[in-house]
């Protein structure tokens, strides 16, 4: 139809629409790098990590057969002699393929203290025979450990051998399953403190380095342009210096006997050094001033494009400094602290490397305990559901954010 | 899964350092590694040529359950503790070593004589040192305490103590110094009341404690002031008092000794390399030179080279105040004991 309306023919039609595709084809082809790189590096693993905090298919792997006989058991009382004999002959097989300690850990993450009495057993049905074993095996077991004659035992294997669940994530809040299938508090409490923990110091964090950045970016921007570039070359460095060197150099400082009690004591402000490091102060201090220029670059950038004759127009005018710099340049400099205040704020949250160098086990952030589960306790379910709570948590603030200031009210320059 | 999130971060790190290497063998370092470059790395090396990366490890068998779970073998041989040995083994993250192949000692004996009877007693490593976790005090400020029970004791002892940072040992020593006897330390660490009542004595100096992660933390600490009493294997404080004279006193009063052995990684690609070193590793001449750092070798063909003088500082000559470290125990008990204990260090 357009081409009757234009004059042209179809072929010039096509051959027009062809060449807007081929275009599009190109364009695409320049992004696709990124594409792929997004993809590959941001996308994937965060979805691997969703899921795997709700799919854990290990015990269903090892031992099928005792689940699929468990699948019909009330719950109630203890399984009877086939489902034992079935789990025997399973726990021999696993002890002599190398396996039985990976299903230790697991039936020990539904009911702590499990994991001595797996391998325990295990072990000692490797020297039983076969045909004793498929025959007698009820009964071996039972003579093992007493634990295998509780109901208990058994729900928490049934329960490990869930592929999906949600356990992960009320582990991660410090709740658990009962044997009634009601909810409650687990025994000890570590993850909901960890949490308040860590916002607490990533605010603590974000608020002192506004304290100190923000008169920095306010004198650099408006000193000559040499000595402003004089003091940009002062937060560069450390910015441009090894994240490792600067955390170790704190290290060095806060130390018992280090170059800041020894000064203390040396002037006689104490008799006794103080213990500073791996503590929470510590870290407090070390990421405030490893994130000191992520809140004085955006300040800076956004200070320079304020003309300074708005604050004089206000002073001629009878407004004292204070007033004026409260009613004008705060709200136009505001765009640059809500850019470094977010970025401080959620770089900080996730922060892992000072927390762990400096932080002792006072100063230890809810990422050094990911890390911990990912690294040591191999409950790589556990890690994604905690990584995966962070997540939503900083997505959380991020709305809260936008609501209230407004995500356009966000400039880095 | 696991293996698909490896091939990322294995992709995102492209190229490995280590490509180039034949052999990566890991052990403690320190004092220690040393000795063991000395004595078993340089002269394996020379003789044969192969490329060796000696690394560092803290111990435990976390590192080796995450390589081997991901399907990713970075380490061929490794030294590792018998009160961790058993449970790796069992836990199918070493090779089973055949010890027929090894040689017999200088003197002649076949290795199955030569050997102490606990060094080949698992299937997974060969014996390597009879060692010991002791602590050991800064004697620059007067001197220290001298039992386990005086090292949980902050009031007559005031200051920071070093530990490691895992249960192993930690929970034994707070038992001893609770009262229990040695010989019933293991029974009682069995039962939920004996754990809680290690717990309940660990409290009692928590403020006071600094944690290090590796051995050769240990000398560091004491020798900087970080800590007034450390734990430590008995060689890292015997070569700090000997080579550089530090001022530190070794106290042998309920020390945990053991045994490390050369164990190979499950699936690693290098197997016969790696049997090969520990055939040279472990023979006479090699696990001699183990007494520079005053470890005990595992071989008696070995300890009959040993010079009269450095037998006190071994480890068997204590055995008498000492107590045995219980490789099945852990085996047992490593996975609840270290949850249980990491939850007790964020509480």
């Amino acid at each position: 139809m357009t081409s009757l309306d234009t004059g042209l023919s179809r072929a010039d039609a096509q051959n027009a629409a062809r060449e807007v595709r081929k275009r599009k084809v190109q364009a695409f082809l320049f992004v696709v790098p990124l594409l792929v790189f997004v993809v590959l590096a941001f996308v994937a693993p965060i979805a691997t990590m969703l899921y795997r905090s709700v799919h854990n298919p290990t015990v269903a792997n090892l031992v099928p057969e005792t689940l699929a006989a468990l699948s019909d058991w009330s719950g109630e009382t203890l399984p009877d002699d086939a489902v034992l004999t079935q789990f025997a002959v399973d726990l021999k097989r696993m002890a002599n393929d190398r396996t039985s300690g990976q299903i230790a850990d697991e039936i020990n993450r539904a009911l702590p203290g499990m994991s001595s009495v797996v391998k325990a057993t295990a072990r000692s049905l490797r020297r039983v025979d076969d045909a004793d074993l498929a025959t007698n095996g009820a009964a071996l077991l039972l003579a093992a450990n007493d634990r295998w004659a509780e109901p208990d035992t058994w729900r928490a294997l049934k329960a490990a051998g869930r592929v999906y669940t949600a356990d992960y994530y009320l582990t991660s809040v410090d709740l658990e399953h009962t044997a009634g299938g009601g909810i409650v508090q687990r025994d000890t409490q570590i993850y909901k403190k960890l949490y308040v923990k860590t916002l607490r110091m990533a605010l603590i964090i974000t608020l002192l380095t506004i304290l100190l950045g923000y008169p920095l970016a306010f004198y650099m921007a408006h000193a000559s342009d040499g000595l402003a570039n004089f003091l940009m070359v002062f937060v560069l460095l450390p910015f441009w210096t090894s994240l490792l060197v600067r955390t170790t150099a704190w290290i060095a400082l806060l130390q018992t006997n280090g170059v800041v009690n020894s000064t203390l004591m040396a002037t006689g402000i104490t008799d006794a050094p103080i213990e500073m490091l791996y503590t929470e102060f510590s870290t407090i201090i070390a990421m405030t001033h490893i994130l000191l220029p992520f809140m004085v670059l955006p300040l800076y950038a956004v200070m320079r494009g304020i003309d300074s004759s708005f604050m004089r127009a206000a002073i001629s005018m009878g407004s004292r400094p204070l007033g004026a710099w409260y009613k004008i340049y705060l709200p136009m400099s505001l765009p640059g602290l809500s850019a470094g205040a977010l970025l401080v704020f959620i770089i900080s949250v996730g922060y892992y490397i000072t927390p762990a160098l400096v932080g002792g086990t006072d100063g230890q952030m809810i990422s050094n305990i990911i890390a911990f589960h990912m690294r040591e306790s191999n409950n790589w379910e556990l890690a994604a559901a905690l990584g995966s709570l962070l997540l939503l948590l900083i997505l959380l603030l991020y709305w809260l954010f936008d609501r209230f200031v407004g995500t356009d009210n966000i400039k880095l320059g | 899964m696991k293996k698909n999130l490896t091939l990322l971060a294995t992709l995102a790190l492209t190229a490995s350092p280590l490509a180039a290497q034949d052999l990566t063998v890991t052990s403690f370092g320190g004092a220690y590694g040393a000795a063991q470059k000395e004595h078993m790395i340089d002269p394996f090396v020379a003789e044969t040529g192969t490329n060796i990366l000696f690394e560092d490890y803290g111990g435990g068998i976390a590192e080796m359950k995450a390589q081997v779970e991901a399907g990713n073998i970075q380490w061929d041989v490794v030294d590792i503790e018998v009160i961790d040995l058993e449970r790796a083994c069992a836990e199918g993250y070493l090779e089973v070593i055949d010890q027929s192949v090894l040689p017999a000692g200088d003197d002649g004996v076949a290795a199955a004589d030569d050997f102490i009877e606990d060094a080949l007693a698992n299937e997974c490593g060969v014996g390597n040192i009879v060692w010991s976790v002791v602590f050991a005090v800064n004697t620059e400020n007067g001197p220290g305490p001298q039992t386990i029970a005086e090292f949980f004791d902050t009031e007559a002892f005031p200051g920071k103590r070093g530990l490691r940072k895992r249960p192993q040992v930690n929970m034994e020593w707070a038992l001893i110094a609770d009262g229990v006897a040695p010989e019933d330390v293991y029974e009682t660490l069995a039962t939920e009341e004996g754990q809680a009542r290690a717990f309940a004595k660990l409290d009692t100096i928590k403020a006071d404690i600094v944690w290090y992660d590796s051995w050769s933390q240990a000398p560091v600490l004491l020798n900087d002031g970080g800590a007034q009493m450390v734990q430590s294997a008995n060689g890292r404080i015997f070569a700090a008092i000997q080579d550089d004279g530090a001022p530190f006193q070794i106290v042998w009063d309920s020390h945990v000794y053991d045994l490390d052995v050369w164990a190979i990684m499950k699936g690693t690609p290098n197997k016969e390399k790696a049997m090969e070193f520990i055939q040279f590793a472990t023979r006479t001449v090699p696990l001699s030179g183990m007494q520079d750092v005053a470890y005990g070798p595992t071989r008696r063909s070995a300890q009959a080279l040993l010079p009269e003088s450095v037998k006190q500082d071994l480890p068997t000559a204590h055995l008498d105040v000492g107590l045995k470290a219980d490789g099945i125990f852990w085996a047992d008990y490593g996975e609840t004991l270290g949850e249980k204990f990491n939850e007790w260090l964020l509480q």
